[in-house]
């Protein structure tokens, strides 16, 4: 048996800027994850065939290849024809047909309705049968698009930001669902999101987009764990960036917070900036390598966490209880060295 | 004694007009939609939208330069078939077909641009046919606006008069239609007689409106 593969190469000239995007993907799912406007969409409409590509190839290898569109061998597969399921940020359910239509669109004509039913059972709809979207609720919603796109039998669910116009609570209710619908699909999904923690959640693999190129690319926890690139950094929700002056080899100067720091990582002439996540400080002695003191830091009180914005210019987040509202900022933080990310431009 | 022939004629002349004028302004509004260059968009709408600006009798005026017995399209079928459009009944088809023309294909347009355009890239991506995705998607999802174009674009056919005096004249029994026959009778001094045709006419269109209303609120209700 061959391998299964998703291989996508594509280049389309915007207004704004030049869409490069190139990728393979060998099982599981893959996230995009960058800010709005930065080709993100663009690549799984490209995908999907809903928009074509100047340029690239897009393929899939399941049990044999199938080529999606080669722009030199002008080979062009119509979406009917490409089996890949498109989860649209607003579900785009068919407002005049009931959910049992909505589910059966995709089937031939002389499908068997146990096929539907079975979704229905599977996507806990029983009872929803005869009604429309408009009278289900977000989460109805969404499930009732993916038993449409799931009853299609895609090869690639492609997953358009789909929790990006929600209240928290539901977003959170949906997350859940969406990965207990997905775990017995074998296929390949794409998840395009602007939410790190969506990005984090779903994704094994994940690419970062900005401006239509591709800044990061690799393993999910590597991307987090060592971003390399400011506007990683920065995408992967790092709180504190700042420019350096190098000192030596293991130490710089932040010109942002005005503080003088050890790294344990030896620095290369190509490093710019360096970052600090939010939780990665620590309550000090005066006399620790990298401490500093927190004079007219400001609190602020958040459900689960302390939020302490230092006279700096630093963020520093902190784990609290429910129940506790009281709290001393300690006259000394450190930052240990190895917490320290170094970052190029 | 009041003739009822204008009635007959109005009739089969609104039907067969709406008729024609409902599918082909639907399939022109399908492929202004679908016309992706702003400038060609704007020429071909300005073409299409023309005989609702225009006087009727100037619309009448190019019918009848085109169909007339040496216009290009009248001299065709003189000589082909041995038919002669102008004066006769099917030039008020004709008249009416083209002056109900924007209303229903502006409508229509405006009703399609109303649809998500994801509802149809999703049809798409769950392999449904384009013939299969215009009716049951964009046709079904557009229904309300087309319908209430179909009801402007029947009224206005019903009520065509200048074009229709231009084109097919005012012969009775041939192409005496409703409105026709009032100004007729009013010309002739017969009040009374107009005046019947006149509640006719009110009648025919509050009933087409009513039913039309009436299907449109139950469906829109239904999905709601």
């Amino acid at each position: 048996m061959k391998n299964k593969l998703l291989k996508v190469n594509i280049q389309k000239k915007l207004k704004e800027f030049d869409l490069e995007v190139d990728f393979e993907l060998k099982k599981g799912c893959l996230g995009i994850l960058g800010p709005s406007g930065c080709g993100k969409s663009m690549t799984l409409k490209s995908i999907a065939g809903i928009i074509n590509p100047d340029k690239g190839v897009v393929s899939l290898t399941a049990d044999e290849e199938t080529v999606y569109f080669d722009s030199d061998k002008r080979i062009n597969l119509k979406p009917q024809k490409r089996n890949v399921g498109y989860l649209f940020q607003n579900y785009a359910l068919f407002p005049n047909m009931t959910v049992e239509e909505n589910i059966a669109v995709g089937l031939p004509k002389n499908h068997d309705p146990k096929e539907v039913s079975d979704m229905i059972r599977r996507f806990h709809l029983e009872g929803l049968e005869k009604r429309y979207p408009r009278q289900l609720s977000g989460g109805q919603q969404q499930r009732v698009a993916l038993a449409r796109i799931l009853a299609y039998g895609p090869d690639v669910i492609l997953l358009d930001e789909p929790f990006s116009a929600m209240d928290t609570y539901l977003k959170e209710q949906l997350r859940i669902e969406l990965v207990n619908s997905l775990k017995d699909f074998d296929g390949f999904s794409v998840l395009v999101t602007h939410d790190r923690d969506e990005a984090f959640q779903f994704c094994d693999e994940l690419i970062i987009l900005d401006e239509g190129k591709i800044i990061a690319k690799g393993h999910t926890h590597e991307v987090f764990e060592n971003p390399k690139k400011v506007e990683v950094a920065r995408l992967t929700g790092c709180k504190n960036i700042s420019e350096i002056e190098v000192i030596d080899d293991y130490h710089i100067k932040s010109l942002k917070w005005g503080l003088e720091l050890e790294t344990s990582e030896k620095i290369s002439p190509n490093i710019t900036h360096i970052g600090i996540r939010a939780h990665d400080f620590h309550p000090a002695q005066k006399d620790d390598v990298n401490a500093f003191d927190t004079e007219n830091a400001a609190l602020l009180e958040m459900p689960f966490e302390w939020e302490i914005t230092l006279a700096n210019g630093l963020w520093w987040k902190c784990e609290k209880q429910m129940r506790e509202h009281e709290f001393v900022i300690p006259k000394y933080l450190r930052i240990d060295p190895k917490n320290i990310i170094l970052l190029e431009e | 004694m009041t003739d009822w022939s204008p009635i007959f004629i109005s009739m089969k002349t609104a039907s067969l007009s709406i008729l024609i004028t409902f599918f082909i302004g639907l399939i022109v509004a399908w492929g202004i939609v679908k016309i992706k260059n702003d400038t060609t968009k704007i020429v071909l709408d300005g073409i299409f939208t023309l005989p609702i600006v225009l006087p009727p009798t100037v619309v009448g005026f190019f019918l009848l330069y085109i169909f007339g017995v040496r216009g290009p399209i009248g001299k065709f079928f003189l000589d082909f078939f041995a038919l002669k459009i102008v004066f006769s009944w099917p030039a008020t088809v004709i008249a009416a077909v083209v002056m109900s023309f924007p209303l229903m294909y502006r409508s229509a347009r405006g009703a399609f641009e109303q649809v998500d355009s994801n509802l149809l890239d999703a049809g798409r991506t769950l392999g449904m046919s384009e013939w299969k995705i215009f009716w049951k998607v964009l046709f079904a999802n557009a229904l309300p606006g087309i319908v209430s174009g179909g009801i402007l674009a029947y009224a206005r056919g019903l009520g065509e008069f200048g074009a229709t005096a231009m084109l097919a004249g005012n012969i009775a029994g041939q192409t005496r239609t409703l409105p026709m026959a009032v100004y007729s009778e009013v010309a002739a001094g017969n009040m009374g007689e107009a005046f019947n045709y006149v509640i006719v006419i009110i009648f025919i269109s509050f009933i087409a409106i009513f039913i039309m209303d009436y299907f449109t609120i139950r469906k829109e209700k239904q999905w709601r």
